[in-house]
């Protein structure tokens, strides 16, 4: 019932607010079925957790389902855009989705709030601006504590999907400037029934390290492999696999991996003058009282930092335009690209014209499975 | 490729193989007796493997109200036909399929989940669980349209599938889970470490299957089962009822399913989402038994095996495609040989 509540609160607030004017409108496309589910319904979950106005006018969100499939995605993106006439959108939970989106986006020019990475060239993102840290910015967090601890050789084993190149390029881009060398390109597939053909080969080349691509539970199967064959060095997951779940299906088999996430998994034991620290620790509380403790996870973050990008632009926009204009959609845009220090859950954003994620390395840290939870690696 | 490493590879072949045996025979067992293509066979497996996996959670699985919800429909539906034919002497028999026991598996389901570590009565409320769907998904998608075109009854099948798959996510979320049966437990034979879930499943396909080739072979349900797959119109004259080898042939794929589900629990991560890619590679199993051979079917399930474990080893990013390409060459062969059960079927 959780899943319609989003909705049925758009609605109302859609025909209590009807005759306010100066109203800002965002359209949301998420996946909470589908592939992307185990990402998609914590998306989706943090909308009903959303301030009812940002930068200080009264905010409507429209939040329309996309089955995770690239095509409806784009068709609720019409639909917002062309039926809605939303002033920005945001959207969706995986990486061909969000792409589809951001391509009408742009072509529409309505600012866009990616809440997954785009697959687009940086020439093409002059409306997009993208709430998740890079992948290379969390790989080179990876590859820096191999590098500390004297890894020369790294197994990869990942998605037979985007997200497996994904990683795996960014791990490259790190890794080869740094002597690692990358022994082993073996991919799986979420649903396979086992890895022990992959898990063979990378036994076989005996790496100092292995890195897996997958993402959520997904990531366990190879770890669970590795370990039961008797592979004891270290393994490193991705920002993707950092969730409770995962420790769940992976049990004692994934003790001691280490993944980068944001640091809104572990806010408790940031230090105290992290300025994270009081914006995770309160969305954190507020996800955990709404929807059970232990729920916590970085995806939920993501939508809510992307409202505050927009919190934080609105306000500068609406002294240019009014919402629900073509003008006002450029303001939006413009403001968004000059937004600085705005804190969010995973990050501190500082967007410029030529960088449209805006984040740095305290947008970064490592934990490490310790005890059957996450715990930050110091 | 050394030995030791085609030893694992093996091992990891049989496995798998044997599991998509089974979904094959399933597959063969309700195409030959309906002409359905049973796409949601996967969701049995989704469905068992999660239900377990919740009841070691200590928890009811969403399963549970799907039987009590769909018994009470089928009993709706065929009450509502008794009434209007005036026959109630089977009115006992629906009550206790649809609703009495949906009721006691739930009883069943909701002290299971209290008792976490009591793992055989997981696996009896498991079965339980899903065994039933098999008869009310014929009676309710499939039964109203018994004499319909293999087309529209394999349209069918899809939309059972997505239904099933979405009921499947909203009971248990988008993450997945893994059941454990038997404790860690490895012994070593020579260089290869063999785990007793692996020994486990591989000895059940091969009861099961000779449970049921004993069953088709020797008993007088099993033999009406196969004559209604040579002739349906046959079977009925001699008073063979199709609705029965129906429901007869859907319980048995949910039981294959359900098995099979509690079998791969342990081995893999199950989502709500798995069964389906699991039976399908089944299916190209049951393609390369012409859709009516059960050995050559399980034979082809095991080549699935071998194939998907040893292209793992040397070109995984490439795995799926060498499996399902498989039907390709194996379709042609078929297409050239003179065995088309798809015309023989045509009435």
């Amino acid at each position: 019932m959780n899943k319609l509540l989003p909705l049925t609160l758009g609605l109302a607030v859609s025909f209590a607010s009807a005759a306010v004017a100066q109203e800002v409108t965002i359209g949301v496309t998420l996946g909470a079925t589908g592939p992307g589910a185990s990402l998609g319904i914590h998306y989706k979950n943090a909308f009903q957790l959303m301030p009812k106005t940002a930068g200080g006018l009264p905010v409507k969100f429209i939040i329309l389902e996309d089955n995770t499939d690239p095509t409806a995605a784009a068709k609720n993106a019409r639909k917002l855009i062309t039926e809605d006439k939303v002033d920005a959108i945001m959207g969706s939970v995986s990486v061909p989705s969000t792409t589809q989106v951001a391509m009408i986006a742009n072509e529409t020019k309505t600012p866009m709030i990616a809440l997954s990475p785009v697959a687009l060239p940086p020439d093409k993102r002059e409306w997009i601006f993208t709430v998740p840290q890079p992948v290379p910015l969390m790989m080179s967090a990876v590859v820096e504590h191999m590098k500390a601890h004297g890894v020369k050789t790294v197994g990869y084993i990942g998605f037979s999907d985007s997200w497996g190149d994904l990683v795996l390029s960014s791990l490259k881009q790190f890794a080869e400037p740094a002597g690692i060398k990358i022994v082993t390109d073996e991919r799986y597939a979420r649903a396979d029934t086992s890895v022990t053909g992959q898990v063979i080969k990378i036994l076989g080349a005996n790496p100092d390290a292995v890195v897996v691509g997958g993402s959520g539970t997904g990531g366990a199967l190879p770890q669970i492999g590795l370990v039961e064959r008797g592979y004891k060095k270290q393994i490193y997951h991705n920002h993707g696999t950092a969730n409770r779940e995962f420790i769940k299906v992976g049990g004692k088999s994934v003790e001691g991996a280490i993944a980068p996430t944001g640091a809104l998994l572990v806010p408790e034991e940031l230090p105290a003058d992290n300025p994270l620290k009081p914006v995770a620790t309160d969305f954190i509380n507020s996800y955990e009282k709404a929807f059970g403790a232990g729920t916590r996870n970085g995806f939920a973050g993501y939508s809510y930092d992307g409202f505050k990008l927009l919190d934080a632009a609105v306000a500068d926009a609406a002294k240019k335009a009014k919402p629900g204009t073509p003008e006002f959609r450029q303001a939006l845009r413009d403001s968004l690209e000059n937004v600085k220090n705005v804190v969010g859950t995973h990050g501190v954003y500082n967007m410029t014209p030529t960088d449209h994620t805006g984040l740095d390395n305290r947008a970064r840290v490592l934990v490490r499975v310790d005890n059957g939870a996450w715990r930050l690696l110091k | 490729m050394n030995l030791s490493l085609a030893l694992w590879l093996t091992q990891d072949a049989v496995v798998n193989g044997a599991v998509y045996a089974l979904l094959a025979l399933a597959l063969i067992v309700v195409y030959t007796v309906t002409r359905v293509i049973f796409v949601p066979q996967g969701e049995f497996i989704s469905f068992a493997a999660l239900s377990l996996a919740t009841l070691q959670n200590g928890k009811v699985p969403g399963t549970v109200h799907l039987l009590i919800a769909t018994g009470l429909v089928v009993a709706v539906l065929d009450g509502w036909r008794m009434a209007k034919t005036r026959d109630f002497s089977r009115l006992p028999r629906l009550v206790l399929f649809n609703i009495a026991l949906p009721l006691a598996v739930a009883a069943l389901a909701w002290w299971s989940a209290s008792r976490p570590t009591d793992v055989w009565l997981q696996v009896l409320v498991t079965l339980g669980i899903v065994i039933p769907f098999g008869s009310m998904i014929y009676r309710l998608a499939y039964q109203p349209l018994a004499s319909a075109s293999i087309l529209v009854l394999l349209i069918v099948s899809v939309a059972v599938h997505y239904m099933m798959v979405g009921l499947g996510l909203v009971f248990f979320g988008g993450e997945g889970l893994r059941a454990s049966i038997f404790p860690g437990f490895n012994f070593d034979v020579g260089i290869l470490t063999i785990s007793l879930q692996s020994i486990g499943i591989v000895l059940s396909s091969v009861v099961l299957m000779v449970v049921l080739w004993l069953y088709f072979g020797y008993t007088v349900y099993g033999k009406a089962l196969r004559a209604t797959a040579m002739n349906r119109i046959g079977s009925r004259l001699v008073g063979i009822s199709t609705e029965f080898s129906g429901k007869l042939s859907f319980t048995l794929a949910a039981l294959i399913g359900a098995i099979s589900g509690i079998l791969i629990a342990p081995i893999t991560t199950v989502y709500y989402d798995t069964g389906f890619l699991i039976a399908l590679k089944g299916f190209v199993g049951a393609i390369i038994g012409g859709m009516g051979s059960y050995p050559i079917a399980a034979v082809g399930s095991l080549l699935v095996g071998f194939l998907e474990s040893y292209s793992s080893f040397w070109a995984s990013s490439f795995k799926e495609s060498i499996i399902f390409t498989l039907i390709i060459p194996v379709l042609l062969w078929r297409s050239l040989g003179k065995h088309r059960i798809e015309e023989e079927e045509e009435e």
